[in-house]
């Protein structure tokens, strides 16, 4: 109800400044992540009580170093403070700043107090500060800057009842603007303020700055905006320079009266020790891959038991749900349509919360920004950035989250790139069709004494799936022609032990990210599946019971094996079954039939339908806990009526074992991709590459083995 | 050798000089946004294997940057 009058207030600050410990403190669970309207980047918002009983909105905006927009996420932070005169703009600001660099935080502030809203400054890591032996006069700060202050300290806590008080008070907008814009852009700043409604110089100045954040405009204001820019011949960027400087000089001034104690030594010296090995070219390598086998090794050790209990939890609601349901299309639809459909969504929450678990703790200590410097150089031979190593490694559990992830990198090209290949590396769910594969066509013996053939096997194909990634990644550098030019200005943070409530914070939010983002489209998906497969043409489904029947009248068949053949005749009769013999010419050259033909076209929305499909082609129960070994033992099993031999022949299943490698296979990463470059075309570029490569893979692999 | 025409690049592990100017105007902006100002003091600390990024302090904390942009910026020393 009151909810209109619910102040809202947005936090903004530099990168490691302690933005997220204070909103994580601030809102506690009461947070929610959203996206921003019409864009993909990530709006975390939550609420907090202030004390005197009100609640107030708090929106979380990506950190930023300047006003002036250099990737995807800093351009939303300056169109939410540039828009002044919507439902969503805040009604205050805070500006968080690292006390230990008040420099490069100020640049920011005095930015953000030109732009006119309500500003507080929350001054973060004051005990550090201290400890270096640095103090501030906070008095003569607030005076001179016009804005209140409060110290705090996000991590513990600390200050928080202060900065929540002043965060209730009525705060007017800051009365004198640092930075006065330029005598030679004033009758267009005159101009602009009078054709739209705009609160002061510098805003209308960021009007004619920064004309790709105007979004929240409209078509015919932003012409307005272009026209009055064209006028005075005026061009982005043309002044942001002489901006910054004199700014800093405003900030070294400032500085100069409200220090109290300066530190004594200039140069961090921690760090860099640390960083001597870190970065050493031997150790710094050792220790990546390391850390890169433990994350590896963990995903795959201690997600095994609760997938389990997911997938058996799962199948056993479905196998319950069918039981006590009344017969009909709709249960059947929420028993074998639904409800395996959720598990599927389910069944890569522990992957995706391990892996999300590492990645935080490797941000949040620091080390992540050094991995980007290790890797910058390698990475950029193969038209990536450093910062492409975070998608990549995310890929290995779910290309969704890997595609977010690359918003941070600011090159249009480099970006795309990374969202190209990263669906080539080998994410958790091929791992369910790679395991039965292997295990039916690699014998378990070991080699040289230790290594386990099928564990080489399947570490092979992981290696496969990075190689195929850097490879296209080369191509697409020496292909896409454009003139933006590639950077890393970087901060590398002072190593901190991670905040472990930040850490569970990601986890819940990349979890949820993912349960949401591809749930919505693996639902729908396995319903499609579900129709397909539970429909066909003519008569044959529901006469499926009579013919089998009548096929098997002398095979003295038990109720069990009865009923898996019906379902198996079904399947071959719906039309998932008609398309699997459709496509049969086009997949015969590599060595399957309509059967893995079928399990292609379900597994299409997601991999690891595949194992499921294969359960139901073979007339298997489709609940056995020992799902996996009846699965393989039946595929073994199965004759190929033209060679009178086995189907999976090494042949065939090397060329199936490729094809998954390659092949898009996932709906989720195509809808990611599409929300992501904004268009269809590079997501159907995408489907039609690794398709393509997945076909001419696996074409050549069967025919060379067999 | 003349000092002016000295850049950030071509600094050794542990050398320290001050910012005299930017050669080139795009990336200038950006660097002067993280606090890389006309007169701030720099050091350089260390590259990475392959000498390529490397790490400077500037500002009071350690930035990161490619060579060929620690080329860009002039030093005194």
């Amino acid at each position: 109800m009151t909810s209109s009058r619910k102040p809202k207030i947005a936090l903004v600050g530099n990168p490691n400044s302690g933005k997220s410990s204070l909103f994580n403190h601030l809102t506690g669970l009461n947070q929610k992540i959203g996206n921003f309207p019409g864009v993909t980047v990530e709006k975390r918002t939550g609420h907090s009580q202030l004390p005197d009983g009100t609640t107030a909105d708090i929106i979380d905006l990506p950190g930023i170093y300047s006003i002036y927009p250099r990737s995807l996420d800093e351009q939303i932070v300056a169109e939410v403070l540039l828009d002044h005169h919507s439902p969503s703009t805040p009604d205050k600001i805070v500006v968080i700043v690292d006390g230990t660099n008040l420099k490069r935080g100020f640049l920011l502030l005095t930015q953000i107090i030109d732009m006119g809203l309500p500003t507080i400054l929350a001054l973060n890591m004051m005990d550090l500060a201290a400890k270096a032996g640095i103090s501030y006069d906070f008095n003569a700060l607030s005076k001179k800057i016009g804005v209140p202050v409060v110290a705090i300290n996000a991590r513990k806590g600390v200050g928080l009842d202060e900065l929540k008080k002043l965060m209730e008070k009525p705060l007017s907008p800051p009365e004198k603007p640092v930075f006065s814009i330029w005598p030679e852009v004033e009758s267009a700043v005159k101009e602009l303020r009078a054709t739209l409604n705009v609160d002061n110089d510098y805003e209308a100045y960021q009007f004619l700055e920064q004309p790709k954040s105007l979004k929240f405009l409209g078509a015919a204001d932003q012409t307005k905006v272009t026209n009055i820019r064209n006028k005075y011949s005026f061009f982005p960027g043309k002044f942001q320079g002489a901006e910054t400087i004199q700014r800093y000089s405003f900030i070294q001034d400032l500085l100069n009266t409200v220090t109290l104690k300066a530190s004594d030594h200039s140069w961090k010296k921690n760090s860099s020790r640390l960083d001597q090995i870190v970065t050493h070219k031997v150790w710094g390598y050792l220790i990546f891959f390391a850390l890169l086998f433990l994350i590896f090794q963990s995903i795959f050790a201690w997600a095994q038991v609760p997938m389990d209990l997911i997938d058996t939890g799962f199948a056993k609601l479905s196998a319950f749900l069918g039981s006590v349901l009344p017969e009909g299309p709709l249960s059947s639809l929420v028993a074998e349509g639904l409800i395996p459909g959720i598990g599927g969504i389910m069944i890569f929450i522990p992957q995706i919360a391990i892996l999300f678990a590492f990645i935080s703790v490797l941000e949040e200590s620091g080390y992540m920004a050094r991995v980007v410097f290790l890797m910058d150089k390698v990475m950029r031979k193969f038209g990536l950035n450093g910062k492409s190593v975070v998608p990549l490694m995310s890929g290995v559990a779910c290309a969704i989250p890997a595609i977010m992830a690359t918003r941070t990198i600011e090159n249009w090209k480099e970006r795309t790139i990374t969202i190209f290949v990263t669906p080539l590396m080998s994410c958790s769910a091929r791992l369910p069709v790679f395991t039965i594969l292997v295990a039916l066509i690699v014998p378990d013996e070991k080699a040289w004494g230790f290594f386990n053939l099928q564990g080489l096997a399947l570490m092979g194909l992981y290696l496969l799936g990075f190689v195929a990634a850097l490879v296209s990644a080369y191509v697409m550098k020496l292909l896409i022609r454009v003139k933006e030019r590639s950077y890393l200005i970087m901060e590398l943070p002072t190593y901190r032990i991670p905040k472990w409530s930040n850490v569970g914070y990601t986890i819940l939010e990349k979890t949820k990210a993912f349960v949401f983002e591809a749930g919505k489209v693996i639902m729908a998906i396995s319903i499609i599946l579900w129709v397909l497969a539970s429909y066909g043409p003519g008569d044959a489904l529901s006469k499926a019971r009579e013919n089998v029947l009548e096929e098997s009248k002398n095979l003295r068949l038990t109720e069990q094996g009865l009923n898996d053949r019906v379902a198996a005749y079904k399947l071959e009769h719906s039309y998932a079954g008609v398309i699997g013999k459709g496509i049969e010419p086009i997949i015969r050259p590599l060595g399957y039939d309509w059967k893995i033909g079928i399990a292609l076209i379900t597994s299409f929305a997601a991999r690891e339908v595949f194992v499921g499909t294969m359960a139901t082609i073979y007339s298997i129960g489709s609940v056995s806990d020992d799902d996996a070994a009846t699965i393989k033992d039946r595929m073994k099993e199965e004759v190929n009526p033209e060679t009178g031999g086995p189907r999976f022949t090494p042949a065939t299943g090397f060329s199936l074992l490729v094809f998954y490698t390659f092949a898009m296979q996932c709906m989720s990463t195509i809808a990611v991709v599409y929300r992501e470059t904004k268009g269809w075309k590079w997501p159907l570029i995408q489907l039609a590459y690794m398709t393509t490569l997945a076909y001419v893979s696996a074409f050549a692999v069967f025919h060379l083995l067999s | 050798m003349a000092g002016s025409s000295k850049n950030v690049a071509e600094m050794h592990p542990g050398e320290v000089g001050i910012v005299s100017g930017f050669t080139d105007d795009h990336l200038s902006v950006k660097l002067m946004e993280m606090g890389c100002l006309p007169g701030a003091a720099v050091r350089f600390n260390f590259t990475a294997p392959f000498g390529d990024p490397v790490c400077i302090s500037v500002s009071g904390y350690e930035l990161s940057l490619r060579l060929e942009e620690a080329a860009t910026i002039s030093i005194l020393d």
